[in-house]
């Protein structure tokens, strides 16, 4: 093997690993702030593809009316589990979040989809459609297990990601898709030949990392945010709705889901249940990182980046095999470094 | 003005009574305090106050119930819980669990935020010199004075206290103390637990005595300082502390 083939596989294992380390990142914060293990993630990465596929179609896709369906829910359990707690405002503010908001991001599908809107519009229309779904989902699935034991949340997780992968089929079909590339610019850099895309991805993912120091260092948002994760009783004596912080957490990742999905359509085709492999590869980095650390989640992911590129090159049957084997010997070095881990609470 | 009025609250840990049948108030800028022996439902009480645990009876804050109220909820009505454990962000710098306590007053920007936390710095100046260190490498009196000056950050107008003076100095214990009855002249109406009944009664205006989940006794502090009862179970005959 030369060494041209060698940057292009390192180049391939980076722009991939800079996905997994955006997935793993948000799969960290959920489980910090809600404990939990957000399998479902995958699904997002999904219908993120295949809604902007289908825009840049000009079809109109199907994963809007599931917006609908779950604004409506969520309404129902936010006017439930609030019973007792309502004031005008939290009402207005719940009609707002589940019912006028999916109305409008549907109402502008409906119009802007015959148009076939330009790359830039589809990407931020599939954004408005997907990313709404995962806190309403976490409104109607989690909020009412806050306090349950951290395997009955990854129960409800596993039960959400099958029903998400049979809706994927219905709304989207079993065919695969792919997306034209944001730029179909070609970068030649000395023996590189870099696709735009793939540095679009990697800008994307370094400001979105950037943009999520900031938000956590900076902002009081932020900090309440980690502060929930931290001392969940500490955070609601301080008068933090940790429920909401729990809808922040799950809004950032599936946005993030959703905007992987977009980011790597152009370079691989995904159909309904694909997102699942490239959620377990977020999951299996922020296993490595440990579950707490974001700079570990961070390294961990492209480390994973890496090793699937190179393993997909010299063993490609054994990709999978590889990439997801890799997390014993690191969970053996873990446990025998600090023992077991004491369970959380 | 009462602040708090309780009503005959009962609150059970599976099925096992905790506590039965307590009431209490608590005025504007008044110090009531509950002693009691060890187990006796003192936390208990105080945790169903602030809605950490659910119980029967009613709790009305400022004149509005709130009963099934959120723990945040009640926090922006204005209470303030130091519990027990303390409950501060381990892992997070002083400076930004004392931040955080300002939550409440978000919205009344930056400038504000500065100021409260001059206010506490003031108050508690080791916590000033350590600002920017982890809340979980603090000694316990500064982990206190924290936890304390954390829910001061939200100027609640009614502050729970669980013990303030565990495990300090009694020259902390006075500096806390002192604090104390500095906050009731802002008008702060304060419930306060304490092992310490000597160095309670002498700043509260009331106390009560709670045995096994109920109020065996109640009345102004010096009633109670002098009461025989008091006297052989809490305060003994040991010098006094201060
Ligand atoms: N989570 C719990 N589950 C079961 N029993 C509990 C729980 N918490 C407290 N108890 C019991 O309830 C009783 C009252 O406890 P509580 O902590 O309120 O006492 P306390 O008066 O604060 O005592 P101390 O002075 O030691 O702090 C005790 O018998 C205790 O063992
Ligand atoms: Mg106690």
């Amino acid at each position: 093997m030369d060494a041209s083939i060698l940057l292009i596989l390192a180049q391939d294992g980076i722009v991939n690993g800079a996905i997994y380390a955006l997935l793993a990142l948000s799969l960290v914060l959920v489980f910090a702030v809600t404990r939990v293990i957000y399998v479902a993630q995958g699904e997002f990465v999904a219908f993120g593809a295949l809604t902007y596929a289908a825009l840049t179609e000009g079809q109109t896709p199907g994963a809007l009316w599931l917006l609908g369906g779950l604004g409506l829910a969520g309404l129902a359990a936010g006017l439930w589990q609030g019973r007792g707690d309502h004031t005008r405002a939290s009402i207005l503010r719940l009609l707002a979040e589940t019912i006028l908001l999916p109305a409008a991001i549907i109402a502008a599908t409906l119009i802007l989809a015959p148009l076939k809107p330009g790359l830039i519009t589809a990407a931020l229309l599939s954004l408005a459609i997907i990313t709404p779904m995962s806190p309403l989902l976490y409104r109607i699935a989690f909020q009412p297990l806050a306090d349950a034991p951290v395997l009955v949340l990854l129960i409800t997780a596993v039960g959400l990601h099958l029903a998400l992968t049979g809706l994927g089929l219905v709304f989207f079909g079993p065919e695969g898709y792919r997306a034209p590339p944001f730029s179909d610019a070609m970068i030649t850099a000395g023996p590189l030949l870099l696709p735009g895309q793939a540095i679009w991805i990697i800008a994307i993912a370094l400001a979105l990392m950037l943009a999520l120091y900031a938000f956590f260092e900076a902002t009081l948002t932020g900090k309440a945010l980690r502060a929930t994760a931290v001392n969940r009783l500490g955070a609601r004596l301080v008068g933090i709705p940790t429920e909401q912080a729990g809808l922040i957490a799950f809004a950032l990742a599936g946005f993030i889901g959703a905007l992987s999905g977009i980011l790597i359509v152009p370079l691989t085709t995904l159909t309904y249940d694909s997102g699942f492999t490239i959620g377990l590869r977020g999951f299996t980095a922020a296993i490595i990182g440990g579950l707490g650390s974001y700079p570990g989640a961070v390294l961990a992911a492209l480390l994973v980046g890496l090793t699937e590129s190179f393993a997909s090159f010299w063993a490609s049957a054994f990709k999978e095999v590889i990439v997801f084997t890799a997390i014993i010997p690191v969970l053996l070095w873990r446990s025998l470094r600090h023992g077991p881990t004491e369970d959380d609470e | 003005m009462t602040i708090l009025e309780v009503t005959n609250i009962n609150v059970a840990y599976a099925g096992i009574p905790a506590i039965t049948g307590v009431s209490l108030s608590v005025a504007e800028g008044e110090i009531v305090t509950v002693i009691g022996p060890n187990g006796a439902g003192k936390s208990t009480l105080l945790n169903a106050i602030m809605g950490i645990l659910p119980a029967t009876g009613h709790i009305a804050f400022l004149g509005t119930p709130q009963d099934g109220h959120a723990i945040a909820t009640r926090v922006t009505a204005g209470m303030s819980l130091v519990p027990e454990k303390r409950e501060l962000f381990a892992t997070m710098t002083v400076e930004d669990n004392l931040r955080l306590g300002f939550y409440r007053h978000r919205a009344e920007g930056p400038r504000a935020m500065r100021d409260a936390l001059d206010t506490i710095h003031t108050l508690f100046p080791r916590l000033a010199e350590r600002r920017r260190q982890q809340a979980g490498t603090l000694s316990g009196g500064e982990r206190q004075m924290l936890a304390m000056g954390r829910a001061l950050m939200a100027r609640p107008r009614l502050l729970m206290l669980d013990e303030p003076s565990l495990g300090l100095a009694p020259r902390i214990v006075r500096d806390i103390f002192h604090t104390i009855t500095a906050l009731r002249q802002t008008g702060v109406a304060i419930l306060l637990i304490e092992q310490n009944a000597r160095a309670a009664l002498q700043i509260a205006d009331r106390g009560l005595v709670m045995e096994t989940g109920r109020i065996t006794l109640e009345g102004t502090s010096t009633t109670l300082a002098a009461d025989p009862r008091i006297v052989e179970m809490y305060l003994g005959q040991a010098p006094s502390a201060k």
